[in-house]
């Protein structure tokens, strides 16, 4: 089904490194317009430092990375801000800034980029608080807030400048059950109502399965396997199968073997 | 290490130097609220404790130059040094010191905190330039409000000496003001004030530098701020003596 569809961004061979530490290893994916793309992995695969490649936080060490027909890997500052100005992001933490209201977080991008009249301005807050269910937050400050509520004002901002992108970075991280369906809720509400194209990184294996079209599995650096969810839920890898099972036992290892045991817990012991 | 970070407080110089002068005429101007902020946090609200410094200031060095010159019997000079010595050196110097403590601390931590919660990284995604945003309303403030709030402190500091001078001493109050200006010149007032300007930069430059580097949580923010606070105060002696020696002692 996606194939019809046209790419919006295009991995090719991306590669980071830092130090001496290989992150990513020739990762190469392609996201296409409308779908939702679930990044996940556990923790230290590289999903996070995948996402901050995607947002052009950080520029890879070799590869490309295509958005909008451009290259960001090596688009300058200028040409970086508008490609920036076509999507949003939600941080793990929200981000909001907080020497300002809500509604002044939510209408920092529209005062900057735009000239839109302040009336204008005012009823876009507003519709965007209501599309993530907080009417009436507008004169609250961050610090009132709670987890969940700051994660949606953050959302209300990513979605101000009615990007045609979305990135999450583990937006249900701490949340509660039915608050993780709320946002859950809102990802797939905002990708069929407004046809944003999201990227979402998570390991919360409950929103992966509800929210995705598509789902990427990163594992030490490379992409393991991409897939339907349900192609992945059937998948014969057996890390994939851990890592959607949440077993302690399995290729990904986390206990150590008896002997490797012993030899660890007595290296730094003269006898 | 050092080499490093001097290269990068000089980029960053450069950055919002840049944003002053270029960002108006890409239709990038500061932002009037940001800098009206800044300016009276960092101008009104500093004006007790730089009064009360350099008043009390103004005192001691009365009465500590009191005791000396009262065995040479030229009493009346107290004016002339207290003067001199508050505009040319102890004045901006101190001023600049409780600036760093106050300002240059309160900047370091609010853009640290800002790092270590991502909020750098969501003014980056939003197409909003940190330096542009962050640090040219503070570099600017600070450069308008140093130097003002250094005018003012050498006032307050000759005035404490006055007391002294008036109330203590017993000198004339008349030939007490006569003493003062007929010993200062325009020079000490000058370059007194273009000192503050340079520490001002120092301040702001700092401060912000170890706001944006921070990293590592609440711990990070405490030692960028102490970093912060150290850094200013060790540059700023160093500017000092290097500006008086090229004021007062380089040959013409």
């Amino acid at each position: 089904m996606s194939d019809k569809k046209e790419i919006v961004i295009s991995v090719k061979n991306l590669t980071k490194r830092f130090g001496s530490r290989t992150i990513l290893s020739e990762v190469s994916l392609d996201i296409y317009e409308g779908e939702t793309l679930v990044v996940m992995g556990g923790s230290g695969c590289g999903k996070s430092t995948f996402l901050r490649h995607l947002i052009g936080a950080l520029r890879p060490d070799e590869g490309e990375v295509w958005m909008f027909g451009k290259n960001i890997a090596k688009a300058d500052e200028m040409e970086m801000d508008e490609i920036r100005k076509q999507f949003g992001m939600l941080f793990q933490s929200g981000a909001l800034f907080d020497s300002m209201t809500v509604g002044e977080n939510i209408a920092l991008p529209l005062r900057e980029h735009t000239k839109l009249d302040e009336n204008i301005i005012r009823i876009v807050i507003k519709l965007k608080l209501d599309l993530v269910g907080l009417r009436g937050f507008e004169n609250l400050m961050p610090s009132q807030l709670s987890g969940g509520m700051k994660k949606r004002c953050g959302l209300a901002r990513a979605i101000v400048m009615d990007p045609k992108i979305v990135f999450y970075d583990e937006p249900t991280a701490g949340l509660d059950p039915v608050m993780t369906g709320v946002i859950d809720k809102l990802t797939m509400d905002l990708t069929k109502k407004l046809n944003i194209t999201s990227v979402v990184v998570t390991h919360d294996m409950g929103s992966v399965f509800r929210i995705a079209n598509r789902i990427v599995m990163l594992h030490e650096g490379r992409v393991l396997e991409i897939g339907t969810p349900d192609e992945i839920r059937h998948s014969k890898n057996p890390i994939v199968q851990q890592f959607i099972t949440g077993g302690a036992e399995g290729p990904i290892s986390f206990v150590q073997s008896g002997e490797d045991y012993l030899e660890h817990l007595t290296e730094e012991i003269e006898i | 290490m050092l080499v490093r970070q001097t290269r990068d407080v000089l980029a960053l110089l450069v950055q919002t130097v840049y944003w002053v002068f270029v960002g108006p005429f890409r239709g990038k101007p500061v932002s009037r609220k940001g800098l009206f902020v800044q300016t009276v946090f960092a101008g009104v609200d500093s004006l007790v404790i730089v009064f009360f410094v350099n008043f009390f200031i103004g005192i001691v060095l009365a009465m500590q130059s009191a005791y000396q010159l009262e065995q040479l019997g030229a009493t009346i000079y107290v004016a002339a040094l207290v003067a001199v010595s508050v505009t040319r050196e102890i004045g901006p110097v101190l001023t600049s010191l409780v600036i760093a403590g106050r300002v240059g601390a309160a900047i370091t931590a609010e853009i640290s905190t800002m790092k270590v919660t991502e909020q750098i990284e969501a003014l980056e995604t939003l197409s909003l330039n940190p330096v542009r945003y962050l640090v040219v309303p503070r570099f600017l403030a600070l450069l308008m409000v140093l130097p003002c709030l250094v005018m003012m402190g050498d006032i307050i500091g000759m005035f404490g000496g006055y007391i002294v001078g008036v109330y203590n001493l017993g000198l004339g109050s008349g030939l007490y003001m006569d003493t003062t200006i007929e010993f200062l010149t325009v020079k000490d007032i000058t370059t007194g004030l273009f000192k503050s300007a340079v520490f001002s930069m120092i301040i702001s430059m700092i401060a912000c530098y170890q706001g944006l580097s921070t990293e590592g949580g609440a711990e990070g923010v405490g030692r960028s701020t102490t970093q912060s606070v150290v850094t200013s105060f060790i540059l700023i002696i160093i500017a000092d003596a290097v500006l008086t020696a090229v004021f007062y002692f380089a040959k013409t």
